[in-house]
């Protein structure tokens, strides 16, 4: 049977099989007894590349991409520069492996310095590796190397943390002894007085998001200070975006850093795969999970850079390692730095800039009509929450008539919020889809109360 | 060469955003605003490209390269699966739009993917159900353990231990013990296998079960493995199936015939997806119907019209691993490779791998060490013990290899071999190759013993020798930004 992708001729197999000293493939599977051959392997017979990718084709069909997207909650629909997808498509990217052998890796350790730098300088932080799987097991990696540097087994939430984060946190460290408390979810800024009584000297982490789940902006530097008096570690959860505006973690004293950077030049993809990036100060260096690549010199005194403090990693240390990861996600990380490159620095505060606009217009638009309460008790970003006098997913059900997705509704992971929803506006939405967006959110809302 | 911020240049640009036409402009107040900017460098779109571009040239890659890497299985990656992940059908899908109401049939056609993915892989492997949400294989093996832990803990056993053999995967013991259980290592016996007289005596009630690659890290296949099975299951333990090197036994063995419980794959060896320079992968885990309530979620659920739906109502379900449903385009290439290949063509990719590897063994062994003289399934590990003895050891041969033009095989794993040469051709490589490879690792042997001094030399044709790797740590800059960090 010919496949495309084995080269080996009835000759080649031949004269291969007589220098083995066997007489058919089927005899260098001997070691596998009788009993052992499978009970079935009924697969399908196999394809042209040409019917393959009809098959695939037609599949993509049953999605629908043609709604416009007002729908954000930490996964967002940003323009990506053509050039990103051209270089990450060059073979000698995209089929190299983890650089074990950096005389012949150079393009991937530079590329990956690049990234970790291009991170430190977003988050405001002094290092950072070279990615994690995406922002939830980053977090939960954050949380692994509190509990590593202080010792301590208590882990505070704040309430605007993204639940899907939350969920993920609960299962990973079900089976560990480790004392969680969440602090109750309220849609503006962090509750000071419910985090000042919670923390104390046995808390190892507190966990804050910015902007928050529901949107609002904060500034953490006063809860970051306490939290330094109790010797609680502080992880910071953020939109990359949002930073071409606001305030980092490195500025508000945060200890560990960590985000999603899907929006960073990374397709939607349906779930991914996405970037989990992290980022420290360089005393918690040697605690810190995942690849990190530093930059040294050759014997004749060049340039250049290597994978670093691997006595960290699980190929040296095995069951004492930091982290179980191997395989991350490097060409994600090559995908955002090759956008962030491409946006560079005054790009960057203009991107962040037309988004607070375009979602500003979109919230006073929206304000206009009867019965949706866009109110908030701190300043958003791009992304804001949104009360409706009816349960928000029969709304959003509604508007995809209308060719939107209209936004995320929060009944499924608050109890008691069946009326909010979450909405999100990029830089991609024009005045002429929001205005459509609030005229058809307006019509169906009129509809629905009428049909009730 | 230079950093992308040493090319930088005030006020030049490389891209535009699309216009903000709501005529106003939002203030953020001040308390909240960053003060430093940030650093992100100031060039054109060509700098960026040229860049990248003379970056990706300094890389060895399969597209340009030979690259035996042992155990990592760099096969060729079929130009077409691109294609099929970068249709806008599928790439440009939000993956909260399933979980909207009547949300589902805006996304019938992903979430078929996912669950034909599920019956191809549990058809492939023998077991009974799978999830595709694990994000690589490291991430695969701790959803496994999760399970098996949830599962004692349904059935109020109490367990301690894992069971690894020396020979696994790093990756094996770090997940142990993230996963909160102890280890207990196994050596391998003289013919390279798991000693299961050793296993006998290690095993009690306090096991809660074994983790192994099968064929194992040496590239050996045990024909006691069901016997295997059986010591672990009669404590009530769970044999994990580490799927590394699932690409030797496609059509030929299945781990749910030969009793295992669960197991992940590594798409990115088996089903070739891209390795990506380190990532990303994927990591299915498929599992036994004992396991099968304890599966992450969201499920994928064919309705009895036909329609995919995500279900969450799994009571003994470890919960969210992932934030969605897996890393979805890799699944996506990896299902095209299996649609395109078919049964015949699975079956192919086991037996050219295997076939390609014994070849090497054969030609090499009157040269190197050989550790475990039999024959081998898709990889073998030699010992360059005697190159060794004229202090020519495994990394110089490496280093001499690149000067070929060719990766290297992983060297020093695994750590059961010393000086160990470890080599996985893979199918799609061509007799005509491998013996351009044979030839070279012949040559370096003889130049060990004619010139061994000059391997400290190697490699001398790259952009950069042998680099500086204690300075690397103790001088520590991984940040452009802080110079020294």
């Amino acid at each position: 049977m010919l496949i495309p992708y084995i080269a080996n001729t009835d000759h080649d197999v031949e004269e291969m099989l007589k220098v083995i000293g066997v007489n058919s493939i089927d005899d260098l599977f001997v070691d596998i007894q009788p009993h052992q051959v499978p009970k079935s392997f009924n697969l399908p017979k196999g394809l042209s590349e040409y019917d393959c990718l009809k098959r695939i084709e037609q599949l993509a069909l049953k999605n629908s991409t043609a709604l416009i997207p007002f729908i954000g909650g930490g996964y967002y629909d940003h323009y990506i520069p053509a050039a990103v997808s051209s270089i990450i498509s060059r073979g000698e990217f995209y089929t190299a492996y983890t650089p074990y052998q950096p005389e012949c890796s150079q393009g991937t350790l530079q590329a990956l310095y690049e990234y970790q730098s291009a991170i430190c300088t977003l988050t405001g932080m002094e290092v950072s590796n070279a990615s994690l799987y995406d922002g939830g097991t980053a977090i939960y990696e954050a949380v692994m190397m509190a509990m590593r540097i202080n010792k301590r087994k208590k882990i505070v939430m704040d309430g605007g943390l993204n639940p899907i984060y939350r969920k993920m946190l609960r299962s990973y460290t079900h089976n560990l002894s480790i004392d969680f408390q969440e602090l109750p979810v309220a849609h503006g800024q962090s509750d000071r007085a419910h985090i000042k009584n919670v923390l104390d000297d046995k808390t190892s982490a507190i966990i804050l998001q910015n902007p928050n789940f529901f949107g609002a902006i904060d500034d953490h530097s006063d809860i970051i200070a306490e939290a330094k008096k109790h010797g609680v570690l502080v992880i910071e959860s953020v939109y990359p975006i949002s930073l071409g505006l606001l305030k980092t973690p490195g500025e508000m004293g945060a200890d560990i850093v960590t985000g999603e950077g899907q929006s960073l030049g990374l397709p939607l993809n349906f779930g991914g795969p996405y970037l989990g990036f992290m980022a420290t100060r360089k005393q918690l260096v040697r605690k810190m999970p995942g690849r990190i690549i530093g930059k040294t010199t050759d014997k004749k005194g060049r340039d250049c850079f290597v994978n670093t403090l691997q006595a960290r990693e699980q190929h040296i240390r095995r069951e004492k390692a930091t982290s179980n990861i191997c395989t991350n996600v490097s060409l994600c990380a090559l995908q955002s730095l090759v956008y962030m490159s491409l946006i560079g620095k005054q790009g960057f505060k203009e991107l962040a800039q037309t988004n607070l606009n375009k979602a500003e217009f979109t919230r006073l638009e929206l304000e206009k009509i009867e019965g949706v309460n866009v109110k908030r008790s701190a300043p958003t970003f791009n992304e804001f929450t949104v009360e409706l006098p009816m349960d928000a997913s029969l709304v959003v059900e509604a508007m995809i008539a209308d060719g939107f997705a209209a936004g995320f509704p929060l009944g499924q992971y608050y109890q008691g919020m069946e009326r909010y929803m979450i909405i999100a506006v990029t830089e991609k939405r024009s005045k002429k889809e929001i205005l459509d967006y609030a005229q058809s959110l307006k019509s169906v809302l009129e509809k629905l109360s009428s049909s009730v | 060469m230079k950093t992308i911020f040493d090319k930088s240049v005030n006020n030049r640009r490389g891209y535009f955003s699309p216009s903000s036409d709501v005529g106003l402009t939002a203030e953020v107040p001040q308390q909240f605003k960053r003060e430093d900017d940030c650093q992100w460098p100031e060039l054109s779109e060509l700098d960026v490209v040229r860049h990248f571009t003379q970056l990706s040239q300094l890389n060895f890659s399969i597209d340009t390269n030979f690259y035996p890497l042992g155990s990592c299985t760099m096969k060729y990656n079929p130009k077409f699966t691109e294609v099929a992940a970068r249709m806008t059908g599928f790439s440009q899908l939000h993956p909260l739009l399933p979980q909207l109401k009547q949300g589902e049939t805006l996304t019938q056609g992903a979430l078929e993917v996912l669950y034909e993915m599920e019956r191809l892989m549990a058809e492939m492997t023998g077991l009974d159900h799978f999830t595709m949400q694990p994000l690589a294989g490291a991430h695969g093996e701790l959803t496994g353990v999760m399970m098996m832990a949830a599962y004692h803990k349904a059935r109020g056993n109490k367990k301690k231990y894992v069971i690894v053999p020396d020979s696994s995967h790093g990756t094996n013991p770090a997940t142990v013990s993230i996963a909160g259980y102890e280890i207990i290592s196994i050596p391998s016996n003289e013919d390279g296998v798991m000693d299961i007289e050793l296993l006998k005596e290690k095993v009690t009630d306090e096991v809660a079960g074994l983790m192994i690659t099968s064929p194992n890290t040496h590239g050996l296949f045990n024909s006691q493995i069901d016997k295997i099975s059986e010591i672990i299951h009669s404590v009530d333990g769970i044999m994990y199936y580490d799927g590394a090197n699932l690409n030797a036994v496609l059509g030929r063995c299945r781990p749910g015939d030969v009793g295992f419980d669960v197991m992940h794959i590594n798409t990115h060896k088996t089903f070739t997806t891209p390795h990506g320079g380190g990532g990303p992968g994927a990591g299915p885990v498929g599992v036994t119907k004992k396991l099968e309530p304890f599966l992450p979620i969201s499920r994928i659920i064919k309705a009895d019209d036909g329609s995919y739906r995500l279900s969450y109502d799994h009571p003994k379900s470890i919960g969210y691993i992932a934030p969605f449903y897996g890393n979805f385009s890799l699944l996506l290439r990896a299902y095209a490779y299996i649609l395109l290949l078919g049964e015949e063509g699975l079956r192919a990719v086991s037996n050219h791998a295997v076939l390609n590897a014994n070849y090497i063994k054969e030609q090499l062994k009157s040269v190197y060490d050989l550790p475990f003289d039999r024959l081998c399934m898709h990889e073998c590990v030699f010992s360059a013990k005697n190159q060794a003895e004229r202090n020519v050891h495994a990394i110089d041969i490496a280093k001499f290899l690149i000067d070929q033009k060719i990766h290297p095989p992983t060297v020093y794993f695994p750590l059961t071999v010393k000086e160990s040469i470890m080599i996985e051709p893979t199918e799609t490589e061509s007799k005509q190759m491998i013996d351009v490879f044979i030839e070279a690792m012949k040559e370096a042997d003889q130049l060990s013993k004619t010139q061994p001094e000059k391997f400290a030399e190697f490699p001398q044709t790259t952009p950069v020798s042998r680099p500086d790797e204690v300075k690397a740590a103790r001088e520590l800059n991984t940040n452009y930004f802080s110079k020294k960090s």
